[in-house]
């Protein structure tokens, strides 16, 4: 893909100016990571850790609260028919709704702070998180459930040690589909949202045609997503050992 | 009825209704268990029997009639009635240790009291040294043991067993067979054991109760008197022929009526 993309650039098979060439790409990166040892007007230099790191923490913020709010609901959606009946619709009516659309409501009820940025990662992530949640609650095996019973548990052992830990192999999945939109959602959010973060410098360098530090910027959330994604993939792997050797089984 | 009776079910019918055809799974039935008994309930599959076994451990309650515990109806499950089912039925995210522990850790018994216990069970059963394994690293039969070890940890006043070796292989199964009678004698629990395996209820219940065909009715109620301990030599026994010959007969009938008559197969 990057011989491709080297060649098309350098036998100019595409416009000139407009897609930058790898190896130019590497340079402004570079600069932007580490700064340039002359001094320099150009605002990318040396900045790139410190964007990373606030759309980092917007994504981490905006995700546990996702799985702090999704987790426990999606467990009494799954559990409880009444509690079903009355939130699961609105969820079911909402989840098809963008986020790129919510953002006008978000930026009208929070302002162009970090707020909006949180409130629109957070429901991003939430969706997957709360759905998948209900689903491994709702596929807890009724065989567990009797065993639990006739062993003496009570309601709340049964949501705690069975029913969750049942679900969670659903609901790490719906966490690894949450982390991908809260950095979707990230983006969508910093560029218009907030005045800071990779989002935003994608959007201002549009604007003064940095195309290298647009297509940086791109593949440094493809990077942050896919190191977050396979954190995300080591814990589950510790915590649900037992379901790997079920597979090797 | 008989004031020993620990469990009994009197006039029990239960029918189902399934997409709005109803379906009579038990008619009428009555039993007792005796304390200390080993009782066998054996029927072809679709007779009601796990139906019976459900509701005698508080899953499933009666269409008519009454089923009761130590005098008392049963109203939910209840760690007195212990149950083996089918399936293992193991919490496949906790080792063999917290799956034979759950009940009791569940209903806070502090551990102190019981790691002998538990230790002595685990011994019993022969899964020392499996402790800290999961049930996806352990055969069928060990998993097995390890659903039979962690009720009777629990020292329960009934033992309900739902066809607890029909999944395994028969070496298996005789192994299984042979540690039951072996901890059974032990223990002397009062054990309700369904079984479609004939010899199987001849081998280790006091009493054996045939059932029919759907809808589920005791057909005969036979007593067992082969000397204990047994082992597997006694199903060689003249005596153990005897009564196989009598069950079959029993269930000879009821297939013949099935065929000839049932509404349904299977």
């Amino acid at each position: 893909m990057l011989l491709v993309w080297h060649v098309a650039v350098s036998r100019r098979w595409v416009a000139e100016g407009i897609i930058p060439a790898p190896a130019q790409v590497a340079r402004s990166w570079y600069t932007w990571i580490f700064g340039s040892a002359t001094a320099t007007l150009s605002p990318y230099s040396g900045t790139w850790v410190a964007n990373v790191l606030h759309s980092a923490r917007r994504v981490l913020e905006g995700f546990l609260l996702a799985a702090i709010v999704g987790i426990p609901l999606g467990v009494f959606i799954g559990w409880n028919r009444l509690v079903a009946r009355v939130v699961d619709p609105s969820i079911q009516l909402l989840r098809p709704v963008p986020i790129t659309a919510w953002l006008p409501f978000a930026i009208a009820v929070f302002g162009i702070y970090d707020a909006s940025a949180l409130f629109l990662i957070g429901l991003g992530a939430f969706y997957p998180i709360v759905v998948n949640t209900t689903h491994g609650v709702r596929d807890t095996n009724l065989l567990l459930l009797r065993a639990a019973r006739m062993m003496g548990a009570g309601e709340t052992t049964i949501l705690t040690k069975v029913v969750f830990r049942s679900a969670l192999p659903s609901i790490f999945t719906g966490l690894r589909l949450g982390i991908g939109i809260a950095w979707t959602a990230v983006i969508v959010a910093e560029m218009i949202a907030v005045k800071s973060g990779l989002g935003y410098v994608l959007w201002d360098a549009y604007y003064v045609g940095r195309m290298d530090i647009c297509v940086a910027t791109m593949l440094s959330v493809g990077l942050l997503g896919f190191l977050s994604d396979r954190a995300l993939q080591l814990l589950s792997r510790v915590i649900l050992k037992w379901r790997t050797l079920e597979a090797h089984a | 009825m008989s004031a020993s009776a620990v469990v009994e079910l009197a006039e029990v019918w239960k029918v189902f209704d399934t997409g709005g055809r109803r379906v009579e799974a038990l008619q009428a039935v009555s039993l007792a268990v005796a304390r200390n008994e080993f009782a066998a309930i054996l029927g072809p599959s679709g007779c009601g029997k796990s139906t019976l076994l459900n509701m005698v451990a508080g899953f499933d309650a009666p269409t008519r009639g009454r089923v009761l515990f130590d005098g008392d109806p049963v109203r939910a499950p209840d760690p007195r009635r212990a149950v083996v089912f089918q399936e293992p039925a193991l919490f496949p995210w906790y080792t063999v240790l917290d799956n034979v522990t759950f009940g009791l850790r569940t209903r806070g018994v502090p551990v102190a009291s019981y790691r002998a216990r538990v230790e002595a069970f685990i011994e019993q059963v022969g899964l020392r040294g499996f402790e800290s394994h999961y049930p996806a690293e352990l055969s069928g039969g060990m998993k097995q043991r390890v659903g039979i070890a962690r009720v009777l940890v629990m020292e329960p006043d009934v033992l309900l067993m739902d066809e607890p070796f029909g999944s395994l292989d028969a070496q298996t199964r005789s192994l299984m067979q042979e540690l039951l009678l072996s901890v059974w004698e032990r223990h002397q629990q009062t054990v309700l054991f369904v079984t479609h395996d004939i010899e199987e209820a001849l081998l280790l219940a006091d009493s054996v109760s045939v059932m029919t065909a759907r809808p589920g009715r005791i057909k005969k109620r036979i007593a067992v008197k082969l000397p204990r301990p047994r082992s597997l030599e006694v199903t060689t026994s003249p005596f153990f022929n005897d009564l196989k010959r009598e069950v079959l007969g029993l269930i000879r009938e009821e297939s013949v009526k099935a065929a000839a008559y049932g509404p349904e197969t299977g």
